[in-house]
């Protein structure tokens, strides 16, 4: 730097203070050992950033209204210059965000470093993991397409469930009686004013908060916390092994942050932005609402909740996980800190992974969901057989039967595969069930005619997969 | 605050009970003023909280275009107060032409979470392509978590024309508004 631009920056420096507001920042002490582990904050901060200037850029673009979004969102993903590589840099640094915040919450708990002192980092980084799945949802609605109508209904119906004030929260999410022009405008409020005001001051409080009680060095066994000695055995571990954040312990999260937007970058322009869905016309009644993968698990618990213990689901579930959340701090602030030492800290973060996972699994096959695409069976299935079964092939088509029964990889999964049923069922057993439903299906004695009755069992009757003894005689 | 500045231990009662006071009139000025400021703001943010719109009867087609023992979707227009809302503004509604005069609106909305139902004409059920619930011909649930029947609007023929009153929210917590005809439990 020659003299004058030092000169310069002293006078700039002296009038703004910027070295005497970060210096402390910069060169405050944090514990040797906190390596990659305590990369995901930075992480979810960074993809947070993201979010911010890449919504202030689409909005720019984007018409808050049910006339207008969908074709705004059009143009933007093909006509647009770079718009759809801008759309999907917003999408993947979603992802990328509530994956962090998730990794980031998940190695806090396995740390324990909700602990005394830092509760309150943890109580914080609860409500921001509450605004960012908010977010996550809202931002999924503003694409407003067909399956973004269908799910703000979704929402309210389960906003109604809850005693008392059901209906209240059903107007809440609609924004009125019913789904309108004020309620695409709502949710664009909360997503784009409210909720990111919230997000960005409490992450304020969160940043504060992890500078004013330092980042809390890695657990050892048989080192438990006591709130009465733990700040002096902090000052010690920083006095023995401590280094100056930057640039000793912030590489890493400089590092890790910039991977993370490279790999948002790269995602957005190979894969780009989610397809938009239809139309969003209440009357184009082929809809296929799906929420985006980060609550695909959620779509999972409200398809396989006993019929009789929804309500409850639905409403103490999420209730009993944040409340648990917020709990955690107040019941477990003292003690072992490592997870070695914390058997049920092992099993939970088993569970909770292992759990979220197959639920996400089974709501991305949606096996429950009939396959209107479920095409007439192929003529292989029946070429063997006498023309009765044809007819009941057919009739197994168009009744709606392979939406939700299986026969060769062909149909759906919501009832058993039927490939081998006569292998399993004698023909009355199958009669009883056709003519009178079982769990999760309908009765047919309404609805089929005596003669269809007989063409549907003299084709079920021809399924045999196994080699072995038939329940039933082979149809002549 | 300079060294000169008196700590509260230091002052006289008089000086203390004017601290007070002023301390007083600061937080007792903000907060009249954000109440003020407030009471506007909040109401207009809640209020479609209080919104009603009220049920209104809409012709949606011939007596004659309508075959006896077939259901089919027909189309509300303008249900809404918000006269900008675009394709926001309609509704679908799955309508049975039960005998001569009489008629069957069932509203889209699956029972249970209020995905639209489709209307699976050769099978005679509507099937919801969530998370699985089947209603027979008449809205009765045939199988899947639909805690109820689908809803009905009121509908009638006058004049030839078939009507249907739209009312907001076929829903199960708001039954006063929509009629139930068919059987609740399964």
């Amino acid at each position: 730097m020659s003299n004058t631009a030092k000169r310069a920056w002293r006078v700039i420096d002296d009038r703004l203070g910027i070295s005497k507001a970060l210096k402390p920042l910069m060169s405050h002490k944090v514990p040797k050992q906190s390596k990659w582990a305590y990369v995901f904050g930075t992480a979810t901060l960074f993809s947070f950033v993201l979010q911010v200037v890449t919504g202030v850029v689409l909005a720019t673009t984007y018409v808050p209204s049910t006339e207008n979004a969908y074709s705004t969102l059009k143009y933007i993903d093909n006509q647009a210059l770079l718009g759809h590589v801008v759309r999907g840099l917003h999408y993947f640094g979603a992802s990328a965000m509530i994956m962090f915040i998730g990794i980031h919450m998940l190695q806090a708990y396995m740390y324990a470093s909700y602990k005394y002192p830092r509760e309150a980092n943890w109580l914080t980084g609860v409500v921001l993991l509450m605004l960012t799945l908010t977010m996550g949802f809202t931002g999924q609605l503003l694409r407003w397409d067909q399956i973004a109508y269908w799910s703000v209904n979704i929402a309210a119906r389960q906003a109604a469930r809850v005693p008392w004030i059901g209906l209240r929260l059903e107007h809440f999410v609609f924004a009125g009686d019913h789904i309108g022009g004020a309620t695409l405008t709502h949710f664009y409020d909360l997503h784009v004013f409210i909720i990111p005001a919230l997000i960005i001051m409490v992450v304020g409080v969160h940043l504060y908060l992890v500078i004013y009680h330092g980042i809390s060095a890695p657990p050892k066994a048989g080192q438990p916390v006591d709130p009465s000695t733990e700040r002096k055995k902090y000052e010690q571990i920083i006095k023995k092994d401590g280094v100056p954040f930057w640039p000793d312990a912030a590489w890493r999260d400089a590092l890790f942050g910039s991977l993370v937007v490279a790999a948002v970058v790269a995602l957005a322009f190979t894969i780009g932005p989610p397809q938009l869905s239809k139309p969003p016309d209440p009357t184009l009644l082929n809809a296929y609402p799906r929420p985006d993968w980060y609550l695909l698990w959620y779509f999972a618990v409200l398809a396989m909740s006993p019929h009789k213990l929804e309500n409850y689901i639905i409403i103490l579930g999420p209730a009993l996980i944040f409340g648990s959340m917020f709990l955690l701090p107040f019941f477990f602030n003292k003690g072992e800190r490592a997870i070695s030492k914390r058997p049920w800290a092992i099993g939970w973060i088993v569970i909770i992974v292992l759990g979220v996972c197959t639920l996400w699994y089974e709501g991305r096959v949606a096996p429950w969901s009939p396959r209107f695409e479920a095409q007439p069976l192929p003529e292989s299935v029946y070429a063997a057989s006498g023309p009765a079964a044809h007819r009941g092939a057919v009739l197994f088509h168009d009744k709606g039967c392979e939406y939700c029964h299986q026969i060769q990889g062909h149909g759906g999964l919501r009832g058993p595969n039927l490939s081998d049923v006569a292998n399993r069922m004698t023909e009355e057993q199958m009669t009883i069930r056709i003519l009178g439903g079982g769990h999760n299906m309908p009765a047919f004695a309404g609805i089929l005619h005596p003669d269809q009755m007989n063409d549907i069992l003299a084709f079920l009757k021809t399924l045999r997969m196994r080699p072995g003894p038939s329940l039933n005689t082979p149809h002549q | 605050m300079t060294a000169t500045d008196p700590s509260p231990e230091e002052l006289t009662p008089l000086g203390r009970m004017r601290r007070d006071l002023l301390a007083l009139i600061s937080l007792g000025a903000g907060g009249i003023a954000s109440l003020l400021f407030a009471a506007p703001v909040i109401g207009f943010l809640f209020s479609p909280l209080t919104k009603a719109t009220p049920g209104r009867w809409q012709t949606v087609g011939k007596l004659d275009d309508f075959e006896i023992g077939k259901t089919g979707e027909v189309t509300l227009k303008d249900i809404s107060a918000e006269k900008w809302g675009g394709p926001a503004n309609t509704a679908a509604v799955w309508l049975r032409r039960d005998d001569q005069n009489a008629f069957t609106a069932f509203a889209v909305d699956c029972t249970h979470l209020g995905c639209p139902v489709r209307w699976i004409a050769s099978a005679e059920l509507f099937m919801c392509p969530c998370h699985g619930g089947v209603y027979y011909k008449d809205g009765a649930v045939a199988a899947g978590p639909p805690p109820h029947a689908l809803q009905q609007y009121p509908s009638r023929v006058r004049d030839g024309l078939v009507q249907i009153e739209w009312v907001p929210l076929p829903n199960v917590a708001r039954k006063r508004n929509c009629r139930d005809l068919v059987n609740i439990d399964v």
